[in-house]
């Protein structure tokens, strides 16, 4: 079963890692990483830009509505995501885990179980 | 990364946001910052034991009033205990609190900060060490480090700009809309005053410098979750990431200046690059350049070319004519002539900027450009005239150092070899 894990925290946060603090956490989180990695079952790992960088495209009138950013007054954003290879539940929540460990500070992980629709064709 | 460190983070993060509205609370700098400083004491005694607050800024700013409060009371030496179990009952008084400080009201606390720190009557360099003592919380160590001072003199600077903002006093109404954006110009230019601090005076990435530079993207970023529809911040934020963006590879291992086109792009920051373009890409929807904006289109050009031979000079010359239509300055006619000797050659760059002589006499830049395309016309003796003009403006021994590598290339040239 292919899994997403979706990453959220507070980009105010992360945003004011410095970059030892960020090498630190990405140093950790790669460390997760490789085993799935070896073991063939770690698809794509996206991070994603800041919400500052977003445009959205909102449906509803006639003509759907294009606005600068998610202007997200949520707490936590969505920040980057995991797609994973589990046997279940409990081996994708273990990883989660994982990278809960690695990554310090609060913020959640949302496992969602994900059915692959393209496989995708974009060089690595 | 352990507890501290994320506290740590959090409470730079909060900084300005708590930092605004205690300005508000007290209107008067010191003792905010004093308030602000008691709240983070408070803060690392008491998030480890609670677990991080809902909202860090209102639990900042919510102590920090408590505090100052309390050191009134002992002032007047009634035996009033400081609060600490109140604040700790996280969502009794936070939940309220953050609700009645809603982002309308932080927006202009922070934009009221940064406009007291750019004040009109204090010069540039007061502005720069105001902002980031009080908006970014740097110690007076820190920048003095920045600023190739001692920290003395730093302090001196600081305490002097802060005595002449009292002296004028500071209107701390709620801005209305027009006055705003124009704080927002004010405050975007401070923004980029503090970035070239940190990029223009050179020095390798390590040095105090660089964190200047990380400050302004910092405060550019905060400015644009406020303003995410404002076209010439995301131009501004995009030009300050392409330019950090090549940091790594600006300068050699023994600190001397390696011009872009001899630069190692492979060291250049590609996550930097891709959000600046992005940035930029988004500004250009809305149909309005600023000169920020247009710069970064500039700066986006020189990091999509994956070879200096790839630089497409000639959007660059036409980017730059519309910039001097925007900004027309000396400057920019002169970074101008750089894409114009590349598009239509030296001569035409050379007849560009000869007319700028009078007014560009003591920049040193004027006169490595100059130096350069009289070296590439084979003008040597003028060349080394212009060169040695430059060497006298160098403002650091990393800038003296590469006019002094022209200086040699001509001295080669000199020996037979034909310059290209």
């Amino acid at each position: 079963m292919l899994y997403a894990i979706l990453c959220y925290n507070q980009e105010d946060v992360v945003g004011a890692w410095s970059r030892e603090e960020e090498d630190a956490v990405m140093e950790r989180l790669a460390a997760v990483q490789k085993p799935l990695a070896t073991a063939g079952r770690l698809g794509p790992v996206a991070r994603l830009l800041p919400t500052t960088a977003a445009t959205t495209l909102r449906k509803g009138g006639a003509e759907p509505l294009v606005i600068d950013g998610p202007f997200a007054e949520t707490k936590e954003q969505l920040l980057g995501f995991y797609v994973i290879d589990c046997a279940g539940l409990e081996e994708a929540l273990d990883v989660a885990r994982d990278l809960a460990r690695a990554n310090p500070g609060p913020g959640s992980y949302e496992i969602r179980p994900l059915r692959l629709f393209r496989p995708g064709a974009m060089p690595a | 990364m352990t507890e501290t460190d994320w506290i740590h983070a959090a409470l730079v993060s909060a900084r300005p946001q708590a930092m605004g509205a205690l300005l508000r609370y007290f209107r008067d700098l010191d003792t905010a910052e004093e308030a602000f400083q008691e709240a983070c004491l408070r803060a690392l005694r008491n998030w480890p034991q609670h677990g991080p607050p809902r909202d860090p800024a209102a639990w900042l700013i919510f102590a920090g009033r408590n505090t100052a409060i309390d050191a009134k009371r002992r002032e007047k030496k009634q035996a009033a205990l400081p609060e600490e179990e109140q604040i700790s009952d996280l969502d009794d008084v936070e939940t309220p609190l953050a609700e009645r400080l809603d982002g309308a009201h932080y927006r202009d606390d922070i934009l009221r900060l940064l406009f007291v720190c750019c004040h009109p009557e204090l010069p540039a360099t007061q502005q720069i060490a105001l902002a980031l003592r009080v908006v970014c919380g740097l110690t007076v160590r820190q920048i003095a480090r920045a600023f190739l001072v001692g920290e003395s003199a730093m302090e001196q600077r600081i305490t002097r700009a802060k005595s002449r903002i009292a002296a004028a006093g500071i209107p701390f109404e709620t801005p209305g809309a027009a006055e705003r954006s124009e704080r927002l110009a004010a405050v975007a230019a401070m923004v980029y005053l503090i970035f070239n601090e940190g990029y223009t005076a050179g020095g390798p990435p390590d040095g105090g410098r660089a964190q200047l530079c990380e400050e302004a993207i910092r405060l550019a970023r905060l400015l644009l979750r406020l303003f995410q529809a404002e076209p010439e911040i995301m131009g501004l934020t995009a030009l300050m990431l392409l330019q950090h963006a090549r940091a790594p590879a600006r300068f050699g291992a023994d600190g001397a200046v390696i011009v872009l086109e001899d630069q190692d792009r492979g060291l250049w920051n590609g996550p930097m690059i891709a959000e600046g373009l992005a940035l930029i890409d988004k500004a250009m929807r809305h149909r309005r350049r600023g000169p920020y904006l247009v710069q970064a289109a500039i700066a986006a050009l020189h990091a999509r070319a994956r070879r200096p031979d790839d630089t497409d000079w000639a959007q660059i010359d036409l980017l730059y004519a519309s910039l001097e239509l925007l900004q027309p300055s000396p400057v920019v006619t002169l970074n101008r002539a750089v894409a114009v000797a590349k598009v239509r050659g030296p001569e035409a760059a050379l007849a560009m900027i000869e007319p700028l002589a009078s007014r560009l006499s003591g920049y040193f830049y004027f006169f490595g450009v100059k130096g350069g395309l009289l070296r590439q016309l084979g003008r040597g003796r003028e060349a080394r005239i212009a060169f040695d003009q430059a060497i006298a403006l160098a403002h650091t021994t990393a800038e003296a150092e590469h006019i002094r590598q022209h200086l040699d290339r001509l001295a080669r040239d000199d020996d037979g070899a034909p310059s290209p």
